[in-house]
């Protein structure tokens, strides 16, 4: 404090700023809680992602993430979107403050279906728009569409709802208010960076069974949303001073 | 007889020749009928020793129709005709002698090194027995060179001093006997041997690119076996009879004979694919060079006058005075003047001259900048983020680049190009996103609500990149093929229509290549009329509105000849043949006839004038205006004129003096738009029918590009609209290579469409120039186009300017527009500061250069440091030949363009100055 100030009486200054204080570490602390627990239930996704890969192997006759690809796409994405949305029920990073009926919980339920399948239509499109083959292989093309959406649209319907004005609040410079927005901004960009890089193997000449299409870009987007989910928290811890949310 | 390239190899050698043209790969008969007019009797007059008939229908059939096709089944029947008559015309002591020069592909081309090109037949016959034991059951593969000691002893003549092939033993069967053959045989591959152990014994001395231990190798092989051979000779005089052991030393010498030339064979192949690390290195320093000079006289953008002139001009000067310094001091000392080097010691002086210039101000500058410290911080972190707007669409420049040193990428380029051009969009419309230049802006509702929405114009663009896609994504189906990925099936679209049997079928494509070339015709029409340019009654406009047409009639006349059926129309033939040459021609005559209109007078404005009771429309000048800085000066004021005439108008309530220029905002790009669409029509007659359809998505897609690139500058507010931002170059020139494939191109020699030599011209052509210049413009059709129209990159965004409803000049809708008078600009903008103008001008065509240039060098670094690999010949050579020749025509198709914005320009200023004297 400049002494150039006037200074409130002592003893309310002191109660201010001692509740200021207090203010911000209540805040620090909140934060820092925050961070913990995105860092763990990021962990666990990545953990039942890599659970995915070798659980099945138990129940199914000569499964593996190359052989049988189309039958681990369906077990990873049924399975990461079943954690997903235990997770929002257990930890609500997004509370709503008004008490909300069951009819419109039910109807937010299905605008969320809704909204997930387009979803999957849409990147399905786009898929084919870069150069997927049109009519072969469409049950490829459409069950890595469906992984894409359980990495990018999945989560962005359980941190923010079927609102599409908040989605696109969210991808934008300055656009995110809490935490659990930062960590869905890391990771649906990694995912689809990931899936993007992926295309890249497809053309070369090395004749691997993970060559085929869609076994790279899908690798490629799982491990893209692993990378994010684990860069997300940290990079929260390390930016902690400069991220501060508007208020809603 | 037959083919005439042995004219043209071996002139005035033949003792009796008959020799018909062969250039025309349509033709399948002159050459085959010829020949077998004059064979028999010449093969019955007995008059020869050695007979060559080089027959050509197959090979032409194998390029007009393919292998699976019932021509090539008639031409096929017709040589066995042949074949089996002459064996009854020949004699005892004949050697007969069939073989095909090379193979051909499943499309009936060849040029490639595929197993299927690179295998032909070889059919040997004689009356007397060749064998002594019946001919092998599978006989293996020789090279071609075997062909020459072969047919050289048995001809009984020396065998041609710098051979290297080995003599076919088979056909030296000696007197019957086991012996006797082996003896024969050994005795030809001792002559073989000695010879080609003559030659590299010679070759060696001369040139020292053999490698010395293999050369010493080899000697050893050979000196062996000629002693061995020595001393079985001199057992088999002693011993009259042969015992079975010496039996199996023959087979054994024999073997080592074999050994022998084939190790000299490979060892000279080897070698002899040779290369100057220097002057490579020396090329590639070169371009990288050029490169960077590009991209730093483009960043410094709002250079003076004086910077041009000692920066550009001096150093060209430089480099011209050493190339002729250079040039005379070849020929002072009498040695052969290497024009190469010449020219490219001359780039290199004035590139070194460049760089010491620009250099020398670069302290200027940053002393300049340090006095104002400020002012520098401010700059520091622009110039940050200005780095980082750059690296998105630089970091696609280096993976397109990246991906030339692959050689699975270079095959697979045709999807790569589309799949980063794709990338390249949405990486910008995502970055527009994130800047929040889509939404609405915040006002104090959405903050409140922590929701946002996007504006109107961000949906338009967001279905422009959309259709943008679609088109990227159906150019897809315009592939050819490579041999490299044999699961691929060329695109349909590439047969000429003539090839397709269904007749259904055929009508229904006709009709959609006619369809897209009235869509093309009449799109570009809309376009100008909606921007006003269709109004005047100047030859160009009228050219527009009639010639455009025709030239659509006729050519889709000519395809309607070239298609149908080739002897389904019977008596008409010789009307075909006639119409097939006149309609390419009345395109070509139009097509010429439209540029030069273009070039004489490019404006396409109307001008209404209705101002006689006015008083004169700009302040009088003393004497005509001759400089730039008059028209400066006068274009305002014609403008502020137009204004206060509207005003007073409004003001009077009296519709009298006014000048109502119709489409003076977008006289560049119409210009540029009208050039576009004729050589677009010319390049279309070039390729098959169906490419039609490519063509029109490839302007539908340059639109898009166009209307993405304007809009997302305007959403984006870009302070600086003379400078056309790196993405929209990329785009365009990744845009340009996505079209060289779509057009059913690939950098490979077998894909190029030959036919289009003969498009026009039925008979040979009289010099190669012609059908060369026909073939490059069939090859670089999508270079040349977007080249051209490169400048339209800097002109859109002002023809956009404003919403398409206030596009018309003053005189329609005065009342709503006067306000808004100061928009109406346009081009126009572009005109009152000339000068900037024609910096933005290089400055387009700098980074233009600059982004083909670096595709370039990755290209001949790829060549040149992969020289040793497994795939150089088959994929990096050929691609480096095909960039390079784009590169070429991409450079003076650009410089094309731009004058010929600069030639508007100069029409523009004189239109002014008539306006003004009037």
């Amino acid at each position: 404090m400049s002494s150039l100030l006037p200074l409130p009486p002592p003893d309310r200054w002191a109660r201010g700023c001692r509740a200021r204080r207090g203010d911000w570490l209540t805040e620090n602390t909140m934060k820092e809680a925050e961070i913990k627990r995105l860092l763990a239930a990021n962990l666990l996704c990545v953990f039942s992602v890599i659970l995915t890969t070798t659980v099945p192997a138990f129940f199914l006759d000569n499964f593996s993430v190359l052989g049988t690809h189309l039958t681990w796409l369906c077990v990873c994405s049924v399975s990461i979107s079943a954690l997903n949305i235990i997770l929002y029920l257990i930890l609500k990073p997004n509370l709503s403050p008004k008490r909300s009926s069951f009819a419109h919980k039910i109807s937010r339920f299905l605008k969320c279906c809704m909204y997930f399948f387009m979803s999957c239509i849409l990147f399905h499109a786009i898929i084919v728009l870069y150069g997927a083959p049109l009519i072969e292989s469409v049950t490829e093309t459409f069950l890595f569409a469906v992984l894409l959406s359980t990495f990018t649209t999945l989560q962005c319907l359980c941190v923010l709802g079927p609102n599409i004005q908040a989605w696109i609040r969210v991808f934008s410079k300055n656009g995110a208010t809490s935490i659990w927005d930062n960590s869905l901004q890391i990771t649906t960009v990694c995912s689809i960076l990931g899936a993007w890089f992926g295309a890249f193997p497809i053309p070369l000449d090395w004749d691997r069974p993970w060559q085929v299409w869609p076994i790279s870009c899908s690798l490629g987007a799982t491990f893209g949303y692993m990378a994010g989910l684990i860069i997300a928290p940290l990079w929260i811890h390390w930016n902690r001073k400069q991220l501060t949310y508007k208020s809603r | 007889m037959g083919d005439d390239t042995w004219e043209g190899l071996f002139p005035n050698k033949f003792f009796r020749s008959y020799f018909f043209p062969s250039f025309n790969v349509k033709d399948l008969h002159t050459v085959d009928d010829g020949i077998l007019q004059h064979l028999y009797p010449t093969v019955d007059d007995g008059e020869w020793d050695l007979l060559i008939a080089h027959f050509l229908g197959v090979d032409h059939c194998g390029h007009k129709h393919g292998p699976d096709h019932p021509e090539m089944a008639k031409k096929l029947t017709q040589m066995n005709e042949m074949l089996r008559s002459l064996v009854d015309h020949l004699g005892n002591d004949t050697l007969l002698l069939v073989a095909g020069d090379h193979g051909m592909t499943e499309t009936g081309d060849h040029g490639g090194n595929s197993e299927k090109e690179v295998n032909a037949a070889l059919f040997v016959y004689s009356k007397t027995p060749l064998f002594g034991t019946g001919p092998p059951e599978e006989p293996e593969a020789i090279p071609q060179v075997n062909l020459v000691p072969t047919v050289a002893l048995l001809l009984g003549m020396p065998i041609p001093y710098s051979n290297i092939g080995e003599v076919m033993a088979e056909l030296f069967p000696g007197d019957g006997d086991a012996v006797s053959a082996a003896l024969q045989q050994l005795s030809v591959y001792h002559v073989n041997a000695k010879q080609v152990d003559r030659f590299l014994r010679s070759y060696s001395l001369v040139a020292q690119d053999l490698p010395a231990e293999q050369l010493q190798h080899l000697q050893e092989l050979f000196s062996g076996a000629v002693e061995e051979h020595a001393q079985l000779l001199a057992q088999l005089q002693e011993a009259m009879l042969v015992s079975p052991e010496l039996e199996s030393r023959l087979g054994n010498l024999i073997g080592r004979f074999q050994l022998y030339l084939r190790e000299a064979r490979a060892v000279c192949t080897q070698s002899w694919a040779r290369f100057h690390p220097l002057r490579m290195v020396a090329g590639c320093t070169l371009i990288a060079a050029s490169c960077l000079l590009c991209y730093v006289t483009s960043e410094l953008a709002t250079a003076s006058d004086s910077f041009y002139r000692s920066c550009l001009l001096y150093p060209l000067l430089w480099g011209l005075v050493v190339a002729v310094l250079l040039g005379l001091a070849c020929t002072f000392t009498q040695e052969g003047l290497d024009l190469l080097l010449v020219s490219s010691w001359a780039a290199a002086v004035s590139q070194v001259a460049f760089f010491w210039r620009w250099w020398g101000r670069q302290p200027k500058r940053a002393r300049l900048a340090g006095s104002q410290p400020p002012l520098a911080s401010v700059g520091l972190r622009q110039q940050v983020q200005a780095w980082l707007g750059l690296a998105f669409p630089m970091g696609i420049l280096l993976f397109r680049c990246g991906a030339m040193f692959s050689d699975s990428f270079v095959v697979a380029e045709a999807r790569v190009a589309p799949f980063l051009l794709a990338s390249l969009v949405v990486l910008l419309i995502g970055k527009l996103h994130w800047d929040g230049h889509l939404t609405v802006p915040e006002g104090p509702k959405q903050q409140l609500l922590g929701f946002s929405s996007y504006r109107k114009e961000s949906w338009y663009l967001l279905y422009l990149v959309a259709v943008l896609l679609v088109c990227v994504r159906l150019s897809v189906f315009f592939h050819q093929c490579r041999e490299e990925i044999p699961q691929c099936q060329p695109s349909l679209f590439l047969a000429p229509l003539a090839s397709l049997r269904n007749t259904r079928a055929k009508n229904l494509f006709y009709l959609l290549c006619v369809a897209s070339l009235v869509g093309l015709v009449c799109v570009v029409r809309w376009w100008l009329r909606h921007y006003g340019n269709l109004n005047s009654s100047d030859p160009v406009v009228l050219f527009v509105r009639w010639g455009f047409p025709l030239v659509a009639i006729c050519i889709a006349c000519y395809w309607a000849v070239a298609s149908s059926a080739e002897d389904s129309l019977g008596k008409l033939q010789e009307l075909v043949q006639v119409a097939l040459v006149a309609f390419p021609w009345a395109v070509y005559g139009l097509v010429s006839v439209g540029l030069l209109l273009l070039l004489c007078n490019p404006m396409t404005v109307f001008a209404k004038d209705t101002r006689e009771s006015a008083g004169p429309i700009v302040t009088p000048y003393l004497g005509v205006p001759s400089s730039e800085v008059d028209f400066l000066h006068v274009i305002p004021q014609i403008y502020r004129r137009m204004q206060e005439s509207l005003k007073s108008r409004l003001e009077r309530g009296s519709c009298k003096a006014t000048v109502a220029a119709y489409g003076l905002g977008s006289v560049y790009s119409a210009a540029l738009v009208i050039a576009l669409t004729l050589l677009g029509f010319l390049l279309l007659l070039l390729h098959s029918e169906r490419l039609s359809l490519a063509f029109l998505l490839l302007f539908l897609e340059a639109f898009m590009l166009l209307h993405i690139h304007s809009r997302a500058r305007s959403l984006a507010g870009d302070a600086e609209p003379f400078s056309v931002p790196w993405h929209a170059v990329i785009s365009w020139l990744l845009a340009a290579s996505q079209f060289f494939y779509s057009t059913g191109h690939q950098p490979i020699f077998p894909a190029i469409h030959w036919n289009a030599a003969f498009v026009g011209f039925h008979l040979d052509h009289s010099t190669n120039l012609l059908p060369a210049v026909l073939v490059g413009a069939n090859t670089f059709a999508s270079h040349i186009l977007f080249a051209v129209g490169c400048p339209l990159l800097l002109l859109w965004p002002f023809v956009c300017e404003t919403p398409s409803s206030q596009k018309r000049k003053p005189k329609n809708e005065p009342r709503e527009e006067l306000h808004k008078e100061e928009e109406h600009m346009m081009e126009m903008r572009l005109r009152e500061s000339p000068e900037r103008f024609s910096a933005a001008l290089l400055q387009l065509g700098l980074k233009y250069l600059f982004v083909l240039g670096m595709q370039l060098l990755a290209c001949v670094c790829a060549a040149m440091i992969l020289r040793r690999h497994l795939m150089v010949w088959k994929v990096f050579a050929p691609k480096f030949l095909f960039e390079a020749l784009g590169f070429m025509v991409s450079s003076i198709c650009l410089l094309l363009g731009i004058s010929l914005v600069m030639r508007v320009d100069c029409a523009v200023s004189t239109w002014f100055s008539q306006l003004q004297l009037r």
